[in-house]
């Protein structure tokens, strides 16, 4: 082995802490690298494969009762590829061994044919057989949730009549990947489940012979999904179409879009804070060593080695460094990735998972961090190059440290020398003072990007559950209803208020922006189900006009007293011009709101309900489930808390996973850089710690003097994390808005307070380190050496 | 009588490196009075730095003991060795380690600090002659400069003792020979008893008390019947 390689082994050996803690820097970098563009890659690839092997259709569509020759000039409209008719209604269900009745959404599946679109994956049994009112296959998710193989039985109510039904097969669609119940803020296979049967069955049950009521269209590729959708709505307005929708609309498509968007946003973001902070560490660390190996630098030159030669020794201990980092984010990246993948699977419901594995990312991660490492240690390769051998070989010019300007002022009487030590020194060397502050800074901020969420949430839901829909249960009607069906509600068993809610499908026109929009009519004025203000103030709803949600009234471009065009898309579809009265927050869905009895003048009809919030009391809990799954009129039943409970649930599945991984990786920030720093102090000014001891200064006394730079450090980066936390916080909240949800900023005093924590522990825990080679700083040595 | 303040009694020192034994001291038997000046001569290796290091608190014996006064320095542990330094103990050395970001005066104030009854910074500083640079940083001094610092922080604290291992090695020998003045000077002044290392002969002349050093052991004692001024040596 050549003797500058030997060298570098016994460099890297001492170096091994430093080393490891950049190398760690480093892998958070690389592995979250891999880790959001693996996951990215594997969901999206596991989506479209199965939506391709199982044709998920472009196009979605519902109306009350079209016949089935439409499907011919559906099939004519140009770009269309395929078209299927089906029925689609919702159930109430009742299984053996639930207490409260659970909704199911029972589909329609051609007889005597294989489905074209949105095709079954079938995982066990087959599917029911043309006829045979009392089979049918059902999700997977829901079979498990409920423990129910083939043969297994629960009852239906399907139009009004309670039947029993037998499972034949378990099945899966693209579909319902993400299958989210009505009203539900998060899926609950328990409660909600899908159910395949023979259409035949379904026409006889729903009186719909020789018509459908929904339908899936496969566009060609480059067809106008717009101008297919305006056609499509022509065709079905007559049948009473109540819009159609394409993928983005889709719910379970949508909501898989959003979840790819977070990936990417991460993708974007967090690997690239890692990365700058390792090539600072290595900056830092490289430029120590190069000016402790200054006259070995001179030396090598005086015998005769190329500049190349010694640059490329160092460039050797930077590679194997990075290498390390690399090596151990590939690692830490692919075990997470595949994590995070299987959590995509039990949380979207896929027939198989495609794991993406491909080299490029790893070539990528590896190259982008090699880059950094070495952007990095340019600086000090550069001061490599251009010493001049005669210059490094002697002694360098003791640092030249300045006065304060502040020593005589009252602030600084009663600093001692050993502080003005700590303080001159962090002034010397401003620009690796502000970097190490910054990294600080960022571990912080990543820490409040990764808590604040939580506080959002919990905002979230305080408004959502506990301010606007304080009902306890939800429940929706077959087809609307006259108002006097609320006295029945109020009959029921336990129900001690009821209120009532209307929902009419229409689009929002405002100028060239339109949205397909449910209109809810309420009372003016309700105390279960409230409509809240921006300041989530209760808000009594006006005689005429909308109240818009701030997301709707954002995404259609309007302000109170302005005018939309609304185009109700049901009964006979009245086109009207309505002015919006007031804007309201809501962080789920996107609502539109308007006094109940306006509604219905408007639509020229009496009043009618779509359903009903009620409150109930909870002794009577089984004899009302009892009562409701008895009901016909009925078709599906929300219950806030459970879905409150499964909110919380699927929360901790996956919000305090990442959480505790982001902890982790700030925490590696934070040791990584306070590690660094104090190592390089220690390295720096050895002697002068080690004259301290001589001069009668005791082992803590001596640490001070680096703990007062350490803390200093650590509490001026605090502040500035706080800062840069807050815009990242806000960058997020903007990322994460989406038809489905928005999320509130709130940042709680307590994210604050454990990002601090965790920062000073990680910080604390370095200094420690340190802290033991200061006590067996070699005293005698230290003071033969010139350093 | 005069007092002794160290006595030192078969005194040895090994150091292991590898399993290579090196044996510093192989029994040193001295004595050092009160108020005396003292020379201790010799190769590098012999030894003498060692027992510097041992009477100064910074390293510890491997046999025989060492005491100041009635305090025995080979039984102390950290703790005490450290209070016994900070309180008993001024040091002198080759490369002067002062602290490059206190100024003159700050750096001899590092050490009045924590002294139970010290000189004010200005005064030691007067006593070196540099009390007109008192907030010049180290790298605004030559050489000879930052050691007359460095003497004045030793003595800020009124230390009984003096301890210099090499106070003029870095430096000429008109600056080096102002530096000798102000140790003279402190020991005349102040009494404060001062043992001096050198490998310069022509130092040894200041002193009261040459010791001969040679392979770890002292090899010959004597006594200066006319100390020469440091104005009056040169090399």
């Amino acid at each position: 082995m050549r003797p500058l390689d030997r060298k570098l082994i016994r460099d890297f050996r001492r170096l091994s802490g430093q080393a490891l803690a950049i190398a760690l820097v480093m892998a958070a970098g690389v592995a979250t690298l891999i880790l959001a563009v693996g996951a990215y890659r594997s969901l999206e690839e596991t989506r479209s494969a199965y939506y391709e092997r199982y044709r998920f259709a472009d196009i979605f569509a519902s109306a009350t009762r079209a016949p089935t020759h439409l499907k011919q000039r559906i099939l004519q409209i140009p770009g269309v590829a395929a078209v299927e008719t089906r029925i689609a209604e919702f159930a109430l269900l009742d299984v053996a061994g639930m207490v409260q009745p659970a909704t199911g959404m029972a589909i329609s599946l051609p007889d005597h044919r294989d489905v074209t679109l949105n095709r079954l994956f079938v995982r066990r049994g087959r599917l029911p057989q043309a006829g045979r009112v009392d089979e049918v296959a059902v999700d997977e998710s829901f079979a498990n949730a409920h423990d129910m193989d083939i043969a297994a039985t629960f009852s239906a109510i399907l139009n009004g009549r309670k039947r029993a039904l037998r499972v034949v097969g378990i099945a899966l669609s693209p579909e319902f990947i993400y299958a989210l119940g009505p009203g539900d803020v998060i899926p609950d296979p328990k409660r909600f489940g899908v159910m395949w049967m023979s259409q035949k069955s379904l026409e006889a049950i729903f009186d719909l012979d020789g018509a459908f009521n929904s339908v899936s269209v496969k566009l060609l590729r480059n067809t106008d999904e717009a101008e297919t959708i305006k056609r499509l709505d022509d065709l079905l307005e007559r049948y009473g179409g109540s819009g159609a929708y394409g993928r983005k609309d889709q719910q379970s498509h949508a909501f898989i879009d959003a979840e790819l968007k977070q990936l990417q946003g991460m993708a974007r973001v967090i690997p690239p804070i890692f990365l700058a902070v390792s090539a600072f560490l290595i900056n830092m660390t490289l430029m120590r060593l190069i000016a402790l190996e200054r006259e070995q630098i001179g030396l090598l030159k005086a015998l005769g080695y190329w500049r190349r030669t010694i640059v490329a020794h160092y460039l050797k201990l930077v590679v194997v460094i990075a290498g390390g980092g690399i090596l151990i984010g590939f690692a830490a990246g692919t075990l997470l990735g595949q994590g995070l993948t299987r959590l995509y699977g039990d949380f979207f419901h896929f027939p198989f998972l495609i794991f993406q594995r491909n080299p490029d990312i790893y070539v990528i991660a590896a190259a982008i961090s090699l880059a950094a490492a070495v952007a990095g240690a340019l600086r000090a390769l550069y001061s490599v190059l251009t010493q001049p051998p005669a210059v490094a070989m002697s002694p360098p010019a003791p640092i030249r440290y300045r006065h304060l300007g502040l020593e005589h002022t009252a602030l600084f009487r009663h600093v001692t020398q050993l502080t003005m030590m700590a303080l001159r020194h962090m002034i010397r060397f401003p620009v690796r003072t502000g970097l190490t502050i910054l990294g600080v800074a960022m571990s912080v901020s990543l820490l409040i990007v990764a808590l604040f969420s939580l506080d959002s949430i919990e905002y979230m839901i305080d408004a959502t559950f506990f301010r606007a829909d304080r009902q306890d249960a939800t429940i929706t009607f077959v087809d609307e209803r006259p108002l006097s069906v609320m006295q029945a509600v109020e009959r029921l068993p336990g129900v001690l208020r009821a209120e009532p809610f209307r929902s009419v499908p229409v689009r929002l026109r405002h100028g060239h922006l339109h949205r397909k929009i449910a209109i809810s009519g309420k009372p003016p004025e309700t105390d279960l189900s409230r409509v809240l203000d921006l300041n989530l103030q209760p808000v009594i709803l006006p005689e005429a006009g909308l109240v818009l949600s701030e997301h709707v009234a954002n995404e259609l471009n309007v302000r109170p007293g302005q005018r939309l065009e609304v185009e109700v898309l049901e009964g006979r579809r009245a086109k009207l011009s309505l002015p919006v009265s007031q804007i309201i927050q809501t962080y789920l869905g996107m609502a539109v709101y308007m006094d109940n009895a306006a509604l219905s003048e408007i639509l020229d009809e009496s009043v009618q309900v779509s359903g009903a919030h009620i409150a109930y009391d909870g002794a009577a809990t089984e004899e009302l489930f009892e009562a409701v799954k008895n009901l016909p009129a009925v078709s599906a039943i929300a219950l806030q808390k459970t879905s409150l409970a499964r909110f919380r649930e699927t929360l901790a599945q996956t919000i305090y996973i990442m959480t505790t991984v982001y902890i982790a990786l700030s925490g590696v920030i934070a040791f990584g850089v306070v590690y660094n720093s104090a190592r390089i102090q220690l390295s720096e000014r050895s002697r002068e710690f080690a004259s301290l001891r001589v001069l009668g200064f005791t082992r803590n006394e001596v640490s001070r003097v680096m703990f007062t730079e350490l803390a200093t450090l650590v509490l001026l980066a605090i502040p500035l994390g706080y800062l840069i936390g807050y815009g990242f916080a806000s960058v997020v909240v903007k990322s994460f808005e989406s038809d489905l949800y928005r999320m509130p900023f709130v940042i709680a005093p307590s994210t604050y307070a454990v990002a601090s924590i965790v920062v000073l522990i990680a910080a604390g825990f370095s200094a420690l380190m340190v802290h033991r080679r200061i006590n067996r700083l070699d005293l005698v040595s230290a003071l033969k050496t010139r350093e | 009588m005069v007092a002794t303040v160290f006595d030192v009694k078969n005194l040895t020192k090994v150091y292991r490196s590898g399993d290579v034994e090196i044996h510093a001291l192989r029994g040193v038997n001295m004595r050092l009075r009160e108020g005396e000046m003292t020379v201790l001569l010799g190769p590098s290796g012999s030894g003498k730095s060692t027992l510097l290091n041992i009477l100064g608190g910074l390293d510890t014996a491997t046999s025989g003991t060492a005491t100041f006064r009635d305090m025995v320095l080979t039984d102390m542990d950290e703790r005490e060795l450290n209070l016994y330094r900070r309180d008993h103990v001024g040091f002198v050395f080759q490369f002067y380690n002062l602290i490059p970001s206190l100024s003159a005066e700050e750096n001899v104030s590092l050490v009045t600090e924590i002294a139970p009854n010290p000189m004010s910074p200005r005064e030691a500083l007067d006593i070196v002659g540099l009390g007109e640079r008192l907030s010049h940083f180290p790298s605004q001094l030559s050489g000879g400069e930052q050691q007359r610092v460095a003497i004045a922080r030793a003595i800020a604290k009124r230390p009984e003792v003096l301890l210099c291992d090499e106070p003029t090695g870095a430096l000429d020998s008109k600056t080096g020979v102002r530096v000798l003045e102000a140790l003279a000077q402190v020991n005349e002044e102040l009494g404060t008893t001062t043992a001096l290392i050198t490998h310069n002969a022509a130092v040894r002349a200041i002193g009261h008390r040459v010791f001969q050093f040679g392979d770890g052991k002292i090899v010959q004692t004597r006594a200066n019947r006319k100390r020469l001024k440091p104005a009056q040596v040169t090399w």
